[in-house]
This record gives C-alpha cells, sequence and structure tokens, in this order.
C-alpha cells in the first residue's frame, strides 16, 4: 500500500504550484496573490486566524473552487475523468446512508477498483483505523470521532498522493483528536502527502513539519515547525501566536 | 430488502396485467345525463348485452355534449333526447339516419312553499309566467342538454324573453340533472326535470312535482349512428346491430319493463314515424 | 353529523359485503393511480435529481416554472389529453380515448411535475451537504445524481407516496379522458361524483370515507417507513 512515487518520476502530481493565485467572491477578496509551491515530503500546516482564507486555499488547491486570477498546476495533472490521486477530508465526515463498509467501498468504485477487490481493500482500511469490527454498522449512527476515522479509512483505501485536511478534529474531543492525529501521522508514514488546516496550535506543534502561515489572504510566513512556533519571524505571526492559546 | 423488492415489482405486474382488456366486441354510445341517471340503461344494457354479446360502453354527458363528442369521432352512436338538434346533426351529415325510441315526460319541480304559486296547474306556460313575474328562484341546467333546449322553449312558448327578463332569480348552473335537482334543493328553487331523473332521485329536500301533464312537457329520445363514412373508426355493424334492438319488439319491451316503484318511466315509440 | 354517522356505517357494510362491483372501482382506481406514480416516478425522479446537480442558464426559471406545474389543475391535464386522444386529434388513431390507459397517461402527466419538484427539493438539500465530499471523491454529476436519489430513498417513498394521493384524488382528468362508464373505467372519485349528483350522498359519502382511508393508510406506512429507516440509517 506504500507508494514508491519519486518526484522526480513523470507521473507524480507534486510538486504543486500556485502562482499569483487570486481569489474573489461576492465583492470580496478572499485571497490575495499566493505564489507558492507545495513539494512532497515534510507534513504542511496551515495556520492563520479566523477569515485569513485557509479553507478557501485549501479548496483552490484541491480544485474544488477555481481562482478568480493566477493558477494551481500539479507537477502531472490528472485524468479527467479519471481516479483521483488527491483526496480530502472535511470537518464534517459526510457519510453516505450506507454501512461503514458501503461508504468505503464506494469510494473504491469511483476509484475504478474491480469489484471483487473492493471488499477486501476496503477491509483492510478498516481495520488500519481499528474500524473493521463496526464494518457493518450504518455510518451515520456513529460518533463524529468515529466517522472521522471512517472518513480517514476511505482515504486510506485510496492511498492517495496528498491529502487535504480542513480542520478535522474541530468538532471532536481530546481523545478523538489523538486517535485522528495518529492516523494522519501512518497515512503520511506510508507515502501521502498531509496539507492540513487548523487553529489548534497544539495540534500544529504535534503534526506540523512546516508551517504556512496566512493572514488576509496572503502567505506572509513559511517555516519549518519549530521555528515558527518558538520565534516567528513575522510581527502578524507573532501576534497571532500570542493571542492564541496552546493546548 | 430483496424479498420485498422482488414482492413489489411482481404486485406491479400484476396490477399491469390484470387491466389488458380481453378484446371483446363493444361500442361506445354517447348519451344523456338523465338516461344514465334514471337507471334506463344500467337495466336495459345487461338485456341487450346478453342477446347480442357486444358491450356496450355508455359515455354520458348532456344532449349537446354528446353530439359533439360524436362530432369528432369519439362515439359509435348516439341517444338523446332534442329533435331540433339532432336533426342538424343529420344534416351536416354526421349521423346515418334518427330512429324515434322512446319518450318520456317533463315535470315542474318547485318548493311545496311555493311562492309563485303554481302548483296542480295543468298549464306550463301560465307556470313560467308566473315564476318569472314573482321572481321566484329558478335553476336551468344551462349545459346544452336536451332538458336545457326543451326548458328554452318553453320560456319562449310562454312569452317569456329571457335575456331581458334574467335577474339574480334565474340561476344557470351549467350542471346535469342531478346537480340541478341538488342546486334546487338546496335553494328552495323550481326547476324543470325529466320525471325519468326526478323519480330516481334521493335528495329531495322540500322540492316536489308542482305541474305536470301538459302536453308541451313531452320529451322525445331519438338514436343515430355516427356516419362512418366522416368517421371511419366508426364500428357500423356493431352500431347497428344496437340501433335495430332497440327499436325491436324485444328492445321496446325492456324500456317499458323498466319501472321505480312500480311506475313507468319511459314509453316506446318507436312505432311512430313522425316522433 | 348525523349524515357522516350515516355515512360512516355505510362504508363499513360496503367493505364487508365486498360487493364485486365496489371491488373492481377500488381495484381500477388503485391500478390506474398506482401505474401512473410508477411511470411519473421513473421520468420525474431522475429530472428531479438531474436539476438539482446541475448548473446551467435559466435554472431558477425551470425551477419556478416546475413549483408552479405543482398546481396544476387536474380539468386541465384532462381537457389537453382528451384533445390529443380524441379521434379528432392528433394521436386519435391510438384509439385509447375513454379506456383506462388514457386515464393513467394524463395521471401520470398530473403528477411527473410534482414528482420531480419535490424530488429537486429533497436531492438539492442533500447536493448541498455532501456536494465538496462527492467531488472530492471524483463523482461525476451524473454519478451523484444517482448516488443521492438512492441515499435519499426513503425521503423519496414519501414523496411517491404524495404523488399516488394526489392521483387517487383527482376527478377531473379522469372524469374528462376516461368517461366514468361503468365497468370500464369507472374510479372511485367518479362514482362518487356520480352518486352525488343523483342525490344519494350517503353512498357517496361512504366512498369518499373508503377512499380517504385508503389514502390514509399508504400516507401512514410511508410514515414509519421513513421513522424506522432514519433511526436505522441515520
Amino acid at each position: 500500500m506504500t507508494i514508491e512515487a519519486d518526484m522526480r518520476a513523470p507521473l507524480s502530481l507534486l510538486p504543486l504550484r500556485l502562482d499569483g493565485v487570486v481569489f474573489e467572491a461576492g465583492g470580496h477578496r478572499i485571497i490575495d496573490g499566493i505564489s507558492m509551491t507545495i513539494a512532497r515530503g515534510p507534513r504542511t500546516v496551515v495556520l492563520g486566524p479566523n477569515g485569513a482564507g485557509k479553507s478557501v486555499l485549501l479548496r483552490l488547491c484541491h480544485g474544488l473552487l477555481a481562482p478568480t486570477a493566477g493558477t494551481v498546476r500539479w507537477f502531472t495533472p490528472e485524468v479527467p475523468g479519471g481516479p483521483r490521486r488527491q483526496a480530502m477530508v472535511f470537518q464534517r465526515p459526510m457519510m453516505l446512508r450506507r454501512t461503514a463498509l458501503g461508504n468505503v467501498t464506494y469510494a473504491l468504485r469511483l476509484a475504478g477498483v474491480d469489484r471483487r477487490t473492493r471488499e477486501a481493500r476496503a477491509m483492510e482500511a478498516l481495520a488500519k483505523v481499528g474500524l473493521d469490527k463496526q464494518a457493518n454498522r450504518a455510518a451515520r449512527v456513529m460518533s463524529g470521532g468515529e466517522q472521522q476515522r471512517l472518513a480517514l479509512a476511505r482515504v486510506w483505501a485510496l492511498s492517495p498522493e496528498i491529502l487535504f485536511l480542513d480542520e478535522p478534529t474541530a468538532s471532536l474531543d481530546p481523545g478523538a483528536t489523538h486517535e485522528i492525529e495518529s492516523i494522519i501521522l501512518a497515512l503520511h508514514q506510508a507515502g501521502t502527502k498531509i496539507v492540513m488546516v487548523t487553529h489548534n496550535l497544539g495540534q500544529a506543534h504535534r503534526v506540523a513539519d512546516e508551517i504556512l502561515f496566512l493572514h488576509q489572504g496572503r502567505l506572509v510566513e513559511r517555516a519549518p515547525a519549530g521555528q515558527f512556533l518558538k520565534r516567528p519571524a513575522s510581527p502578524e505571526a507573532a501576534r497571532f501566536l500570542e493571542g492564541e492559546l496552546p493546548w | 430488502m430483496v424479498v420485498a423488492r422482488r414482492m413489489f415489482l411482481g404486485l406491479l405486474f400484476a396490477l399491469a396485467v390484470s387491466g389488458v382488456e380481453a378484446q371483446e366486441r363493444f361500442i361506445t354510445v354517447a348519451s344523456t345525463t338523465s338516461t344514465e341517471q334514471s337507471g334506463l340503461f344500467g337495466h336495459l344494457l345487461p338485456i341487450f348485452e346478453k342477446e347480442a354479446g357486444i358491450k356496450v360502453r355508455v359515455v354520458a354527458l348532456g344532449t349537446g355534449q354528446a353530439l359533439d363528442l360524436a362530432r369528432r369521432g369519439d362515439a359509435d352512436v348516439v341517444f338523446v333526447h332534442a329533435k331540433a338538434a339532432e336533426e342538424k346533426f343529420l344534416a351536416e351529415g354526421e349521423g346515418v339516419k334518427r330512429f324515434p325510441v322512446m319518450c318520456n315526460d317533463f315535470v315542474l319541480i318547485g318548493p311545496k312553499s311555493d311562492p309563485a304559486k303554481v302548483a296542480g296547474g295543468k298549464d306550463i306556460t301560465e307556470a313560467l309566467k308566473k315564476i318569472q313575474a314573482a321572481q321566484a328562484p329558478f335553476v336551468s341546467r344551462g349545459d346544452k342538454s336536451g332538458t336545457h333546449m326543451a326548458e328554452l322553449d318553453l320560456w319562449k312558448v310562454s312569452g317569456v324573453d329571457l335575456e331581458k327578463a334574467k335577474g339574480a332569480w334565474y340561476r344557470d348552473t351549467g350542471q346535469g340533472m342531478g346537480p340541478a335537482l341538488n342546486t334546487a334543493a338546496s335553494m328552495n328553487a323550481y326547476v324543470l326535470a325529466d320525471r325519468a331523473t326526478w323519480l330516481a332521485f334521493k335528495n329531495r329536500g322540500d322540492l316536489a312535482i308542482v305541474v305536470e301533464g301538459d302536453k308541451r312537457l313531452y320529451n322525445q329520445y331519438g338514436v343515430m349512428l355516427v356516419n362512418p363514412a366522416k368517421h371511419p373508426s366508426v364500428k357500423k355493424d356493431l352500431g347497428q346491430v344496437f340501433i335495430d334492438w332497440v327499436v325491436s319488439p324485444q328492445g321496446q319491451k325492456a324500456i317499458a319493463d323498466y319501472k321505480i316503484g312500480g311506475g313507468q318511466l319511459f314509453f316506446p315509440n318507436a312505432g311512430q314515424p313522425d316522433a | 353529523m348525523n349524515t357522516v354517522a350515516a355515512a360512516a356505517a355505510q362504508a363499513l357494510s360496503l367493505v364487508a359485503a365486498a360487493d364485486p362491483k365496489l371491488v373492481d372501482i377500488v381495484l381500477l382506481s388503485l391500478r390506474v393511480s398506482l401505474l401512473a406514480v410508477v411511470f411519473g416516478s421513473i421520468i420525474g425522479l431522475p429530472v428531479g435529481a438531474a436539476l438539482a446537480v446541475n448548473d446551467f442558464r435559466g435554472k431558477r426559471g425551470v425551477i419556478v416554472i416546475l413549483n408552479a406545474l405543482l398546481g396544476l389543475p387536474s380539468v386541465v391535464v384532462g381537457l389537453v389529453v382528451y384533445l390529443l386522444l380524441s379521434r379528432a386529434g392528433p394521436l386519435g388513431s391510438w384509439g385509447i380515448l375513454f379506456t383506462p390507459t388514457a386515464m393513467v397517461i394524463a395521471q401520470t402527466i398530473l403528477i411527473t411535475p410534482t414528482l420531480a419538484a419535490l424530488s429537486r427539493q429533497v436531492v438539492a438539500d442533500g447536493w448541498g451537504e455532501y456536494r465538496e465530499q462527492l467531488r472530492s471523491l471524483g463523482e461525476t454529476r451524473w454519478g451523484a445524481a444517482t448516488t443521492l436519489l438512492w441515499d435519499l430513498k426513503f425521503s423519496l417513498v414519501t414523496i411517491v407516496l404524495a404523488g399516488f394521493g394526489r392521483a387517487a384524488s383527482e376527478v377531473g382528468a379522469v372524469m374528462i379522458v376516461g368517461g366514468n362508464i361503468d365497468g370500464v373505467t369507472r374510479v372511485m372519485t367518479t362514482t362518487i361524483a356520480l352518486e352525488t349528483s343523483k342525490g344519494d350522498l350517503p353512498l357517496a359519502l361512504a366512498l369518499g370515507i373508503i377512499l380517504l382511508s385508503i389514502v390514509l393508510a399508504v400516507n401512514a406506512g410511508a410514515y414509519v417507513v421513513k421513522e424506522t429507516a432514519q433511526h436505522r440509517y441515520g
């Protein structure tokens, strides 16, 4: 299940390049000209105050939104209509009215996986997140933490090259949060690039290798996590870190 | 889930198939609400169907509507009661030949309180004049039916110019005989009805017959085959079998045999060519 | 109130006696309306779902028109279908006027907009909830429409049964295209109309009670199905 794709290999999605990306909606400029490269490797966490544009940035990268100006370019673009090689996990898990197993096999069907291998692969993924015993339970009656684990199982079964996460533990208690973070780390170990938005500094401490700091739609600072969290270079970042309570 | 789905599909199939009509011989007869609602067809048609092995599907509308239906080719035979309208139908080439079948009479129905003081009279024109003078509520069918046309004729013969005299007292409802009687019962109004429908009618309220027996209240029914030359889809052979039977001694006897409460409703007169 | 009590008693005795003519009338009513609902769903539900997940110019206008058709008068539908199927009309050669087939056609036309409009609403709500996740997984618009219809099937059952209720209760369309022919195209609603016009109000009321009971039973069943599913699947 590990992905061996090398950055230099011709079929790799990464690195992802943003050039002068602007996003406007309803008369507001939410992303105000961002240029950056997201490369394979480090776990990237996007931080910033509310309204900085973090969620929008993630959606622009993933393709859910189209930029008003500028470009979002993958090293090797995905085949339109083909199986997705990126994935995204949202704050709310969005499960269909099916069993846990059914939700994962659904995603595998969309990815073009043959019917005979679907169930086996889905069970494998459920086992990785500790939900194999609940495979036949209705997904929507599970707890928030279980559903989010299920969302990650769904991702795991797909083995994407990159996984975007938009505040995945914002609605969960600390115990569930910890479980989710373990799974994210495991996914990264298995070869998936992680790009995660959080407003929780403690989580940033635990998960991030590098930090992208957004402020009013601009990328204000980018640094390795340890450095950013101890000694941020920009005044906005400093104010942000002071105002937030790390837990 | 699988069992439920199979049962559901099976039910659907059974429902659909139960509807496939056996290829039976039938004709469509456009007739009036008065023949239907008096129960005559309920009595007459089973006898014919047994005899001839042909089913009769009756679409019951007012005379005017029935003739219009035939003009569109949607009926094989018409069986109505407005000689003038029927002769116009023939003149247009829509019908083949008119056969008189039976007659009944109209009666003037009114409230027991009788505001226009017409009860017991024998002269319909006198009664109508009194109703108009008293501006007593009067319900008209207003639907181009045979009864409606007879009513308009009687007003004319009474010398009342309806266009001028019409007012709030004259209620033009545009309804069949039954609904018109319902309306009259709830308004305590006068209404012209055919005796057959009146005898079969159950919601009389305070109404009763106030005038009857005037020769001008006599109501003649005729039957015609819709012209197959104009409407090729008309079942001319089967239709003719029906017409022949209705004017035959057997059919005429069946008509005479229909009674409500011991009283005969329709009087066969196919033997009277001028009827 | 006496009439209603008398009618209720008469209704019970009619049902107990299982008069064959009455049974035929009820079966025909069910047959016509159920077939109309089946055909209406086959057309209306996919149209509603497609409308919910697609964006195009004039979409709002289409939705407005569709919602307006919820109030389509049954007599108007009856008249239009009659003009089409009459021998003098364009489809006269089919010869299906005054048959149950014509009644099914008319009722299908009557309730398809209802089924499309209501399913559009339900699927649009679901699309709002799932849209980002489904797109993230690589689902196409058409795939999403199908997935949502299946996911929301219990809500759709309620909608379909609402359509059945509308079809089973209408009289305007079936009267005109069916002709209320005894033994052939006489259904519950047209029989009620006929008995009312004959002045036999207790009988008409009794039949009305039977009709209401059927529609009520169908809707109660739908409610139970939906509640159980909600509980089971969330």
